[in-house]
């Protein structure tokens, strides 16, 4: 297992790397790094003064070695519109996202799964067809419109939930958490089920499949001749099979979900790294951008690490070959 | 013989599908008494899984049990409600599957596995039940058997696996055990092996068991009686030395002489003409006259029904082969 | 599977009409792709003829009839355009910037798949990690991010969709052109030094066609959903060309003052459109996937 770890984790540093260089050059290749990394505004002397600090005066290969090693230390530039340093600016606004995703997370798999187990189990009964059309309107719904939707039945017509904003947050070992409060609840639903539909939609279907196909294992039959209670065989046996997939999917999804977080931020002016970006791109303060670019490769990264480790210990049969491997 | 401990009368279990209804198993009568082994042989096809499926009452949609009736220790258990059929299932009769590959869920250990198997049946504690899993492991000769219930089932050679399969339905002592073609997926030498562990079992206890196989070579070493099943009905039953030695159904001989061992040495083997027949579009008359040497218009013309011969004999054919009994 | 040219064609279409649904969303994404070719003939307004339109007109529901006695069904925007000819206008420009951009994705796809699988050795390492590594990203994201560095505008929206979607049949077609190499058929031509270019195309590529037809399909429906989010993030098309997602994004605005349809209609036909690709996707790839043909 050790040496498995080992092996992921070098690989991912491999990924890392490489993503970076393709961030570096794909910054020369677009453009002028002085024109990206300077604050336009900023005057001559100050101008010279930056780019004397950033080495831009150096060559290319050295440069490269200031960016990497920028990167190591954690330093991205500086924003010209926060005038913060560009990490520090994201980091603070990633809790936020984070809360969004892992609720939308929560709520696609606490309701997807029991529902796509119903459609996989008895595919003809009335109640698994509309579960099933739901899912292909959910996954088709244009997740930005969705939220409009939203907004517009809940808090326009409605008037139960408010239409955007975070609301009261409380400090949970120093990291602002909206979900502890009734405002910061309130503020939170609509956009983590705005979130969420679109990923119960796919919990659906993979566990639909899922559970129709080990459904007819040999394995399911046997618990049955063995005389264990439907609760159990579908509950264990049919369940712990599908959750691999399910899982494996869904964790890949993770960082998918913090991604389009960009559009349901926007909607309902979420303030968490999406809603920064956005913004960002539309002021061209290019650090930022930079600095979402690397982290969210960091976060992707470091989710494939983490689902295939959560992969092994769910799937005995692959923690072997790992090993062996 | 005293009273069988299951008795079945008149099976008959059909499939819908689109291409029509499927007869799998065909007004099937059988006993088989405490201690008693009775073998059903057949090609596959022949609906001997359905019989043992339907025995247990696991037939699942499109395929249901339209008649008959199936006594376990006198009383009809297709008159249990379903509860009732959890119970007896594991308990009272167990099943052996044939793959053991297929059979164990590949992502819980064997303690698992088998500990709720147990409790399924037994008020006992999780310690409790740990031992006697133990003990049931040890029974079917796996060494260190503590140990291997930690593992899982990919980890144990396909024989092991087999064995831990016989040690599940041994486990509770049940009063019949149905083994489908457990030992088709192994090893000759393993064949052997496991075959001769489970005489040596059910000597020790009053257990009956119905073995279902293709191989008359297994049947003749292992059975006390013999049904052999053709498309979906027994066409012949009786003790297992007198059928082999003086068949009177034309397929059963003709299985007897396409088996290598069973012909002096120097003798053509003769295979059987022809192919099993598709169960959408039996002919009318006799299913194996198309196949069937001596086959007469009679035979094309009408089901022959099954006839006593006595010496517990039975039959269904219009122009039975000429031995003395 | 290639028994006669015309004979899996016909099965498949025989197939294909056995399921209602999928029937009534195929005519329905016909009808859907005819209004947007015939636009200007369909729309009762061109709603970007400055002429056309009254600002009188501005900001009507549903129904109501504007001051030159043009009723507006589906209510009109603030600047008194027609929602429901801003809507086929729109249509047009999604299924347009769409299907551009898959069809030069398959293009693109195709021949680095086919490359991949045919040479081998380090042209197939390098396609293959760089598909590898995008796949692993999402399309959004992705595309958001090269329209930053891009800029605005129909083309640039195309070539990131592109750029974002030709990994996907790159992956595709070398996992089903290995299949087809690998088989007798294609050792023996290859054998007999055919010319390469006879057993790709003659053999080879008519058999990765099928799920090729799947994915795109597919992708169709991803990018008119990926281009609509852009336009709405306000990366994507230009004001003066409004897709539907940015005439959703314009009704944003009047959304919480109650003037819902401005935004509502909008995303109806994109939702339409979106299901009746994805019901008409789901079928054929069922009919095509052997596993499900029992």
């Amino acid at each position: 297992m050790l040496a498995y770890l080992i092996r992921r984790l070098s690989q991912a540093l491999l990924v890392m790397a490489v993503m970076a260089t393709i961030v570096f050059f794909g910054l020369y290749a677009v453009g002028n790094p002085v024109d990206l990394l300077i604050n336009p505004e900023a005057d001559l002397a100050e101008q010279e003064a930056t780019i004397r600090r950033l080495g831009l005066d150096k060559p290319v290969h050295v440069q490269f070695g200031y960016f990497l090693g920028g990167l190591v230390q954690g330093d991205l530039g500086t924003s010209f519109v926060h005038n913060r340093p560009a990490l520090e600016l994201i980091l603070s606004r990633l809790p936020a996202t984070l809360e969004l995703a892992f609720l939308g997370i929560l709520i696609a798999i606490v309701l997807g799964i029991p529902l796509g187990m119903i459609a996989g189990l008895r595919p003809d009964a009335p109640s698994s067809k509309l579960i099933m059309a739901g899912s292909v309107i959910g996954f088709s719904t244009p997740n930005f419109w969705q939220g409009l939707m939203l907004i517009m039945l809940f808090a326009v017509f409605l008037g139960w939930l408010p239409a955007g904003g975070r609301g009261d947050t409380v400090d949970v070992l120093g990291i602002p958490v909206s979900f502890l409060t009734w405002d910061g609840l309130s503020h939170l639903i609509l956009p983590a089920v705005n979130v969420a539909i679109f990923k119960m939609s796919l919990v659906i279907r993979l566990t639909r499949a899922g559970t129709s196909e080990v459904a007819l294992q040999d394995y399911v039959k046997y618990a049955r001749a063995r005389g264990l209670s439907p609760t159990r065989v579908v509950g264990v046996h049919i369940l712990k099979n599908i959750l691999i997939p399910v899982v494996t999917v869904l964790g890949l999804e993770t960082g998918n979900v913090i991604a389009f977080a960009v559009v349901t931020e926007t909607v309902f002016a979420w303030p968490g790294i999406g809603k920064l970006l956005i913004d960002s791109i539309g002021l061209l303060d290019r650090p930022v951008v930079v600095a979402y670019l690397m982290l969210t490769v960091f976060l992707f990264v470091m989710i494939n690490l983490v689902v295939d480790i959560a992969y092994s210990i769910l799937d005995p049969r692959v923690r072997i070959r790992g090993a062996k491997a | 013989m005293s009273t069988p401990v299951l008795s079945v009368r008149g099976l008959t279990t059909t499939f819908d599908t689109r291409a029509g209804t499927v007869t799998a198993v065909d007004g099937v009568s059988f006993d088989v008494g405490p201690g008693e082994v009775l073998g059903v042989v057949g090609e596959s096809g022949s609906g001997k899984t359905i019989t043992g499926f339907s025995v247990l009452g696991l037939i699942d949609p499109p395929g249901k049990i339209a008649a008959g009736e199936v006594l376990l220790n006198g009383r009809d258990l297709r008159t249990l409600p379903e509860a009732e059929m959890h119970r007896l299932r594991g308990d009272r009769i167990a099943m052996i599957f044939q793959d053991p590959m297929m059979t164990l869920n590949p992502v819980l250990r064997i303690d698992t596995q088998m500990i709720e198997t147990i409790r399924a049946h037994r008020d006992v504690s999780r310690a409790r039940a740990r031992e006697m899993a133990a003990e049931a492991l040890a029974l079917v000769g796996i060494p260190s058997p503590v140990e291997r219930l930690r593992t899982y089932p990919h980890e144990m050679s396909g024989g092991m696996r087999q064995r831990v399969v016989i040690a599940i339905a041994l486990m509770l002592e049940p009063d019949l055990i149905i083994a489908d073609e457990p030992t088709t997926a192994l090893d000759v030498t393993i064949q052997s092996q496991i075959l001769s562990e489970m005489q040596r079992l059910l000597a020790q206890r009053n257990t009956a068991l119905i073995w279902i196989t293709h191989d008359l070579t297994v049947v003749a070493g292992l059975a006390d009686r013999v049904a052999v099943m053709y498309a979906g009905r027994i066409v012949e039953t009786g003790p297992v030395d007198d059928l082999l030695d003086r068949p009177a159904h034309p397929y059963t001989q003709g299985l007897i002489a396409s088996i290598p061992s069973a012909v002096p040495r120097g003798t053509r083997l003769v295979p059987i003409r022809g192919m099993t027949p598709s169960l959408v579009n039996l002919p009318p008359g006799c299913a194996f006259a198309p196949r069937c040497p001596h086959a007469s218009n009679t035979c094309r013309a009408a089901r022959p029904d099954e006839q006593a011969r006595g010496h517990g004999r039975a039959l269904r054919c219009f122009h039975p082969l000429e031995t003395t009994p | 599977m290639m028994l006669a040219a015309d004979a899996p064609l016909r099965r498949f279409a025989g197939d294909f009409v056995k399921s209602p649904l999928a029937v009534a969303a195929a005519l329905g994404l016909l009808a859907i792709i005819l209004m947007a070719v015939f636009a200007g003939a369909v729309a009762p307004q061109n709603p970007y003829n400055l002429a056309e339109i009254d600002i009188l007109d501005g900001s009507l529901e549903p129904g109501q009839e504007g001051f030159t006695g043009f009723t507006f069904w589906l209510g009109s925007d603030e600047q008194g355009r027609d929602m429901l000819s801003a809507m086929i206008y729109g249509l047009r420009i999604s299924l347009f910037v769409s299907f551009v951009a898959v069809s030069s994705a398959v293009l693109v796809g195709m021949t680095l798949g086919l490359l991949a699988a045919w040479r081998g050795g380090w042209i197939e390492t390098v396609i293959m990690r760089t598909v590898d590594i995008q796949l692993s990203f999402p399309a959004l994201l992705v595309a958001l991010l090269l329209l930053a560095a891009l800029g605005k505008g129909v083309d640039k929206v195309i070539i990131a969709l592109i750029l974002v979607q030709w990994a996907y049949f790159a992956r595709t077609v070398r996992a089903a052109a290995l299949v087809e190499i690998k088989k007798d058929y294609v050792m023996a031509a290859r054998a007999a030094a055919l010319p390469e270019r006879r057993i790709l195309f003659g053999h080879v590529l008519p058999n990765v066609m099928p799920p090729v037809l799947v994915i795109a399909t597919v992708q169709v429906a991803n990018a008119i959903a990926i281009e609509a989010s852009l336009s709405f993030l306000g990366v994507g098309v230009p004001i003066t060309e409004p897709s539907l997602g940015l005439l959703i994004a314009n009704g944003f605005d009047y959304l919480l003052s109650g003037r819902y349809w401005i935004s509502f209609y909008p995303g109806v036909a994109l939702l339409v459109t979106l299901v009746c690709i994805n019901v008409v996707g789901d079928h054929v790839r069922d009919i095509l996937n052997p596993r499900l043909q029992r």
